[in-house]
């Protein structure tokens, strides 16, 4: 089985962002960036599949500025085979995003392809779902577990009432969710064998797509602020101000 | 402009949802609302009955029993055919059909709509709900999921739509339902709920989140948790309230144990009244509680619990 695994470059997640003056995003200048969370669950899934013996190869992918070389290339230190990085200069929509990766599933023909559910920067939750529609192949999202057998993948599916398992006719596009696994960090053996793991650098123009984006940016602004409000001295003075003060408990 | 809505159900009743996703339609034009599945005719009559609902469609096949996304999306793609709008809120159903239906559409879908403001123009927060964007769509029909929280709920009763009858796409014979494990509980759903009590890694064991469950009885409140505490298995993964599971906004939030990552504020900032319960008096729960209280929260709890009862 060869594996696919797309990885974003996204601002930390334990950064707080800050929006620009212009309103126009938010600061991306001398920010820590790392690779998206859920990307990193699904980079090692796909990686315990390759020690496993069930993948025989595992490419890691990401599309965005230049930079995300390292992105990728903290994919092989935690045990892909080899990355594509696609340079796109300005940040794509997920429809973009969704189109290249279906124009590499092309080629590389994958026959299953690891997501993360959602990046936290754009917080859209759909690039995983559009890649498996632009394919026509099935789709598991928000997994936290997977079971490749015989040509047909089970999913176990993180829903709002709890779990739920679906059979999976494979090539499938599978999305991860926190409790799929714990991701591992690369040791300096791996991240030294990975500076010579290749990495091969396109761009959307050479794999036919037009990248053109959807949405305008109007403007991007804080959200409205909560002050702190006042400490309370024990349980008997919290109940007496819900009752009297917030009104929230009869 | 038609406006259609993606009904979520379980072919015997409408989950409550879809009152949301109703209201958001509302402000764009008249409402469809779509109901696919297999032996739905009650939902299709619940639907019927929404406030402000038009029209409904009523879909069945074998195929469309549990709803897959594989299955359901070219349906919601050929009915979508001359709207100016296609709806669902944000919930794990609405997220995993919605990106599907777009894609099919070539649509540049909008997640999680808090506002509306215009046909064309709506807000949704990212980073976690520490920006808000305004985004315009250039799309010939929009494809929206919108934020439960962000929309009160239509009347469920008062309307009388007429119900049609379509038929249904293919069956792709992508991916079957195998099963599901859901969690029972008599308590009131998290995200509709008037008053949540979550706990977080504070609570060290499952078994402590009994003493949550005891202030929870006496407030007729959904109990909730925080990452950390559904990662270390105290509770299942459906409690999760945050940036990646699910947002709540009830009248009354009580964070017990919780400290209050910016991941978890994302997922309960505006609940209307905050309590925070925590040893840690740095906690950064504290900077957005109305009320915080500095404690054990094994003395807290119970002493919360015998004070309710007077």
């Amino acid at each position: 089985m060869k594996i696919l695994v797309a990885v974003k470059r996204v601002i930390d997640a334990n950064v707080k962002v800050r929006v620009k003056q212009d309103g126009s995003g938010v600061e991306t200048a001398n920010v820590k960036m790392a690779m998206n969370p859920f990307c990193e669950i699904a980079v090692e899934e796909g990686v315990r599949m390759r020690e496993a013996g069930s993948a025989t190869e595992m490419i890691a992918v990401s599309i965005g500025p230049a930079v995300a070389q390292e992105t990728v290339r903290t994919a092989l230190a935690m045990g892909a085979d080899r990355g594509i990085v696609v340079e796109a200069d300005a940040a794509l929509e997920p429809l973009a995003v969704a189109k290249i990766l279906k124009a590499i599933a092309e080629k590389e023909k994958p026959d299953l392809i690891l997501m993360g559910k959602q990046a936290v920067d754009g917080d859209n939750n759909q690039t995983g779902q559009m890649l498996s529609a632009l394919l026509g192949w099935s789709q598991g999202t928000f997994a936290s577990k997977i079971k490749v057998d015989g040509g047909k993948a089970t999913v176990t599916r993180e829903v709002d009432g709890g779990l739920e398992t679906v059979a999976l006719k494979m090539p499938a596009v599978v999305t991860t969710d926190l409790r799929l696994n714990q991701p591992r960090y690369a040791s300096l053996p791996n991240i030294m064998k990975a500076k010579k793991k290749p990495i091969e650098m396109l761009k959307p123009d050479a794999l036919g797509v037009d990248t053109t984006p959807r949405l305008e940016t109007i403007k991007v602004a804080e959200p409205a602020k909560r002050q702190a409000g006042v400490k309370v001295a024990d349980v008997a003075e919290l109940v007496a101000k819900l009752r009297t003060e917030a009104k929230v408990i009869p | 402009m038609t406006v259609l809505v993606v009904a979520e159900h379980d072919n015997k009743t409408l989950r409550p949802a879809t009152l949301n996703a109703v209201t958001a339609a509302k402000a764009l034009g008249e409402v469809t609302v779509l109901v696919a599945g297999q032996g739905c005719g009650a939902v299709a009559d619940a639907a019927a009955k929404i406030q402000g609902v038009a029209k409904v469609v009523k879909v069945e096949a074998a195929h469309l029993e549990h709803q897959t996304a594989e299955a359901m999306a070219p349906l919601v793609a050929k009915l979508a055919d001359g709207r100016s709008h296609v709806l669902a809120t944000a919930t794990t159903f609405g997220k995993n059909l919605m990106p599907r239906a777009a894609a099919l559409l070539d649509v540049q879908q909008i997640s999680d709509v808090s506002a509306i403001e215009g046909p064309d123009t709506f807000q949704r927060p990212i980073y976690a709900g520490n920006a808000i964007q305004t985004v315009r769509s250039k799309d010939a029909i929009k494809v929206l999921t919108v934020r439960q929280t962000a929309f009160d709920p239509a009347a469920s009763e008062g309307g009388s739509a007429a119900v049609e009858t379509a038929p249904a796409t293919d069956d792709p014979g992508l991916s079957t339902f195998v099963g599901q494990e859901l969690t029972k509980s008599e308590r009131p759903e998290l995200t509709a709920a008037r008053v949540v009590i979550s706990g977080g890694r504070g609570m060290q064991s499952g078994d402590n989140f009994k003493l949550i469950e005891a202030v929870a009885d006496k407030l007729g409140a959904a109990v909730g948790a925080s990452r950390a505490a559904v990662d270390a298995g105290f509770v299942p993964n459906d409690y999760q309230v945050g940036q990646t599971g699910k947002v709540v906004a009830p009248e009354l939030y009580v964070a017990v144990g919780i400290s209050g990552a910016i991941q978890h504020l994302a997922g309960m900032k505006d609940s209307k009244v905050i309590v925070a319960i925590n040893k840690d008096e740095e906690a950064p729960i504290f900077q957005v509680a109305d009320y915080g209280l500095v404690d054990d929260l094994f003395k807290a709890l119970p002493a919360l619990a015998a004070e309710l009862s007077k």
